[in-house]
């Protein structure tokens, strides 16, 4: 039990693990085999990339000890700046570079107004929330734009690897999640956003640039956001309005699930992508075994208030435990 | 003044109208413990602030080692050798001592525009060796900061400031909120600074704490110094009389 608590405490997304593992096999007993099959699985693979890319950016953000609400908004304007401007005649990979600094840009602004004028980032992101949601109807028009024939699908959304398992969009997920999970565990920029978020005051007095840190953690999030809502609008084919409307929540709750401290300080990218493959499980896990759909909210909601009442229970009990030892 | 390690010339600074240092001039000399006492607001967090590069004089003339500097930011003071303890705890509670011992200086394998590759294994060796030689009695450098008792904490701080090298450390009320035998051993660390050839610069509000470990105290009352003495010159009763 001491050995549990201690594990926990330095990795603070094995909570969410053992339970996404647990329904993992309740969810293949419940659909008698169905859950894990290749269809099946490749339906999930296919659809997690564009969450989780949401959730990376959104823990490593956390982290650091600041929020994003913007990023549902991010993930529509930044595909829908893109098929403005290649209805324009624009290029591919031009249209990517604008959309993408579109998203940098935001991210800009989320964090330098949180900073500069000391308000809570719940504030402003909630203020870009609606902000970028409208300019993307404004760019839009209204109608969605067609998107060109021709579009790099081969790159961001075709099936690969053994029985087409894998859309391209899983091995961007997976090299991001490697990089970020590296940058964070193993630079002296990942030291530097753990120490801003855990305890800014000691940050600052040694010496760490933290309001930097933390723009950067901004634009992060909102560069893998825009990036995210991408794949969706080439996975979908049409870039609407509405896509990622409440994906902002549904990231904050990855991140908890998967064990990062809304104070800041605590989480890993591992705990984000464990967190939204939970989400994941339990959306289709749910349809498979004949549940009516429509308790999915409930369950994200109840995960969400119970991982954060676990997480801080067990933090306590390992607290105790060590302090003893 | 050639064994002053730190001399500060008619310093002066506001905060929105206050006058809150009013022409302060002070020797830090070097190896010397210096007791800095005072009431709230009688001027010695800003002092030390200044030296500390939280905030800047408006006037007046800072010279370390006998060249005059500017120190803008608290990575001025640390590349100067000026290291800072604080009450509050310089320390991330939720990162481990070698984390912790890092901050900000880590040691990286190679490196792009400052972000680089941690050296974990150079943070590790380093870390046990620092805290062993501040008589620290540590488990693990792994050991989170969080678990550690308010002493053990303050320890660590100033063991990274010796591994810094550091030629004068500003403990600013290191002991508040500390139990006695916890207070015993910062003192203790205090008295040690003078071996390592250290010039410590202590600021506690608790007179005891002072003389039991300085050579020199310095009191300080609305924004100007106003005693300025060696131990054996003074008194409790003294320096209470000019507070």
């Amino acid at each position: 039990m001491k050995r549990l608590f201690k594990t926990y405490l330095e990795k603070p997304e094995l909570a969410g693990l053992i339970l996404l593992v647990l329904l993992i096999i309740l969810f293949q007993v419940r659909s008698h085999g169905v859950f894990l099959n290749q269809d099946n699985l490749r339906g999930i693979l296919g659809i997690l990339p564009e969450a989780g890319l949401v959730a990376i950016g959104v823990t490593i953000l956390m982290i650091s000890g600041e929020f994003d609400l913007s990023v549902g908004s991010v993930f529509a304007l930044m595909p829908m700046t893109m098929a403005v401007l290649m209805v324009h005649g624009w290029p591919f990979p031009l249209a990517l570079l604008a959309g993408l600094l579109v998203s940098a840009a935001i991210g800009f602004i989320n964090g330098y107004i949180t900073i500069r004028f000391a308000i809570p980032s719940f504030i402003t992101t909630l203020g870009m929330l609606f902000m970028a949601r409208s300019l993307t109807v404004v760019v839009s028009g209204g109608f969605p734009p067609l998107l060109p024939a021709d579009l790099p699908n081969w790159l961001f959304t075709s099936f690969v690897g053994p029985g087409n398992m894998f859309r391209m969009s899983f091995l961007w997920f997976a090299a991001v999640a490697l990089l970020t999970s590296l940058m964070l565990s193993r630079t002296n920029f990942g030291n530097w956003i753990k120490a801003t978020g855990g305890f800014l005051p000691a940050a600052a007095a040694m010496g760490i640039p933290t309001a930097r840190v933390k723009i950067v953690c901004f634009m992060l999030c909102s560069v893998l956001s825009g990036f995210a809502g991408m794949l969706q609008v080439l996975r979908l084919g049409s870039p609407l309005p509405s896509i990622g409307e409440g994906m902002e929540l549904q990231a904050v709750a990855s991140a908890v699930i998967g064990g990062a401290s809304l104070l800041g300080g605590i989480g890993t990218v591992m705990g984000g992508i464990i967190g939204t493959t939970l989400i994941r499980v339990i959306d289709n896990g749910l349809v498979l075994s004949h549940v009516d759909a429509n308790w999915f909210k409930f369950a994200i909601g109840f995960l969400t208030i119970f991982a954060v009442v676990a997480n801080a229970w067990m933090r306590k009990r390992a607290k105790a435990i060590k302090m003893e030892g | 003044m050639s064994d002053a390690i730190i001399s500060v010339r008619d310093l002066h600074k506001w905060y929105s109208g206050v006058h809150a240092l009013k022409g302060v001039t002070l020797d830090f000399k070097r190896g010397e413990a210096l007791g800095l006492v005072g009431d709230n607001g009688a001027g010695k967090s800003t002092l030390i602030n200044i030296l500390s590069g939280v905030h800047r004089a408006d006037q007046g003339e800072i010279k370390v080692e006998g060249r005059a500097v500017s120190i803008a930011t608290p990575r001025d003071a640390m590349d100067l050798g000026i290291e800072t303890i604080y009450q509050y705890n310089s320390m991330v509670p939720t990162m481990s001592i070698a984390r912790n011992l890092f901050i900000g200086r880590e040691p990286t394998r190679f490196s792009v525009l400052g972000v680089g590759i941690l050296d974990q294994k150079k943070m590790a060796e380093e870390s046990v060796r620092a805290i062993a030689n501040v008589d620290l009695h540590l488990r693990s450098p792994d050991a989170l900061v969080g678990e550690l008792s308010g002493g053990q904490r303050q320890g660590v701080a100033i063991a990274r400031a010796m591994h810094f090298k550091s030629k004068v450390m500003i403990l600013d009320e290191p002991t508040n909120h500390l139990s006695v035998k916890e207070t015993n051993k910062v003192i203790g660390f205090v008295r040690g600074l003078k071996e390592q050839g250290v010039t410590g610069v202590f600021i506690s509000h608790n007179m005891h704490h002072v003389f039991e470990c300085c050579d020199r105290i310095v009191a300080m009352a609305r924004g100007e110094v106003v005693l300025d003495k060696r131990i054996g010159d003074t008194s409790i009763d003294e320096v209470h009389g000019v507070l």
